[in-house]
């Protein structure tokens, strides 16, 4: 059985996703697209290739004339990919289209943090009622199959705490002003240059988005009711580089750490001094987590925690999870 | 501490019997048989943890038994952390800042060292904290928290995992 996709968003990632189910024969068919200008549909499949030379030379993907809206509510098809923008404080229009597709009776993945920060529960039960799944790997540490380890393959476990570094940006400014000395000014300088960071790091640099990842993981695994404004947040903008000297004295750096204490109602990021020897500390903008449980002991993930083929591949392992689950009957 | 008890059955366990009644913890219990005073003295030292408030009360009803106190060790800080604090330090009164630790009786500041690049600009520095036990020092953290709240300070925790 070929799974049809409706894919909303063009942008790198969504480019990461076209190629794959262009290239790998993975059982799937993309039937519907929409960027932020246009959209196109074709019930037996869109020409892929057509679709990203048209995209690369004329800047949209379709048809001015047909949107998200129209796509999520009238083009056929099994799965709604959501990755467009994420919009941390509102989650629209991203939670409108989800729901939508959940009431057709439609599974979702989705790459997008706010509508899964802000409506977990919401759009939980919105998918169980209607006997669909709601997928968000990618939300939370790019590449690193966090969510669906902690969820399945550790199912049985009490997660205990969790302790992680979510955000490369961060990391890779708190490795270079420890390594070669920067300034967090420069530091912060070369992450944009090498677009490790955005023209507007705030999000980045304040914390934010470590934050909601927390708030994500708060909701999903422990089934909590955490809004952003629960986790208790310091981002690293205010750092030193003679603090890291300090912390360097006594054999340690600075990273930014999350941190989940389910028992003790703990939801904290923020620069702690930690060994340099230390699992949590890894290089550039990398991504790493720590659980500790009461069966399988402490577990340690290491990987990319952002970039448009890491995510797509969370997003893709999403997909692929739910075609196996339809074809196995469920 | 060093006792000096008599040597004699049951004296060890009179001596350690207090402690353990108010709430201390014995660490370690060293006999020191080849530097006793006399043929019927024998001289131990103990390592406790115990609140400072309850000690005066454990040397009393040692004397009590019979035992004598002959020293009281200088350690009694046992557990160690280290912070760092950023911003404008000094001029926030820095000997308030130490002192709001320093006057808990449980943990003290022990060590500091200061980063200060420029006037106007934020100051950075490492505190060592040393306290009786770890529940003490996350209270001593807690009060730095609040510090750090009311002065403006960046306080950097370390992570113990």
């Amino acid at each position: 059985m070929v799974v049809r996709l409706a894919l909303l968003g063009v942008g790198a990632v969504g480019r990461g996703i076209i190629h794959a189910v262009a290239e790998k024969n993975l059982g799937l068919i993309i039937t519907a697209v929409a960027d932020s200008r246009s959209g196109c549909i074709d019930p037996n499949g869109l020409n892929l290739k057509e679709l990203l030379d048209r995209k690369e030379k004329i800047g949209i993907c379709g048809d001015t004339s047909i949107n998200a809206e129209a796509i999520v509510q009238t083009a056929p098809y099994d799965i709604l990919v959501e990755i467009t923008p994420t919009d941390a404080r509102k989650g629209e229009p991203a939670t409108s289209y989800i729901k939508e597709a959940l009431k057709r009776g439609c599974h979702v993945v989705t790459s997008n943090k706010g509508p899964v920060a802000l409506h977990y529960h919401e759009l939980f039960t919105l998918a169980l009622k209607n006997n669909v799944q709601f997928r968000f790997e990618a939300t939370v540490a790019g590449a690193i199959p966090i969510l669906q380890t902690l969820m399945h393959n550790l199912g049985g476990n009490e997660i205990q705490s969790l302790y992680g570094v979510l955000n490369g940006t961060c990391n890779y400014i708190l490795t270079r002003m420890a390594e070669e000395k920067l300034t967090y000014k420069q530091a912060l300088d070369e992450a944009r240059t090498l677009g490790y960071a955005e023209a507007d790091p705030t999000y980045d640099v304040k914390g934010i988005d470590a934050a909601i990842k927390l708030v994500i993981l708060a909701n999903t695994i422990w089934k909590k009711n955490v809004s952003l404004d629960d986790v208790d947040v310091t981002g690293i903008d205010l750092l030193t580089e003679e603090a890291l000297r300090l912390a360097e004295q006594q054999d340690a750096t600075i990273r930014l750490i999350g941190e989940i204490i389910p028992e003790d109602n703990v939801y904290r990021l923020c620069p702690r001094i930690i060994p340099k020897e230390h699992p949590l500390v890894v290089q550039g903008s990398l991504n790493a987590i720590i659980v500790r449980t009461d069966l399988a002991g402490d577990l340690l993930f290491v990987g990319k925690g952002a970039g448009s083929l890491e995510t797509a591949s969370a997003v893709i392992g999403d997909i692929l999870s739910i075609r196996d689950m339809d074809a196995g009957g469920n | 501490m060093k006792l000096e008890l008599h040597d004699s059955p049951g004296q060890l366990v009179a001596a350690l019997m207090p402690i353990s009644d108010m709430g201390g913890n014995i660490k370690t219990v060293i006999h020191e048989h080849e530097h006793t005073s006399g043929k019927d003295v024998l001289s131990v030292e103990v390592v406790i943890e115990i609140p400072p408030e309850l000690l005066d009360g454990l040397i009393v009803r040692l004397r009590e038994r019979g035992i004598n106190v002959l020293r009281l060790g200088e350690e009694r800080m046992s557990y160690r952390q280290s912070v760092i604090l950023i911003g404008h330090l000094v001029h926030t009164d820095l000997g308030d800042t130490i002192d709001r630790i320093d006057k808990t009786g449980f943990a003290e500041v022990t060590y500091m060292s200061l980063a200060m690049p420029a006037i106007n600009e934020r100051t950075s520095a490492q505190f060592v904290i040393k306290s009786l036990t770890r529940e003490h020092m996350q209270q001593a953290l807690h009060i730095l928290r609040q510090v750090a709240k009311q002065k403006e300070f960046l306080l950097i925790e370390p992570l113990e995992i």
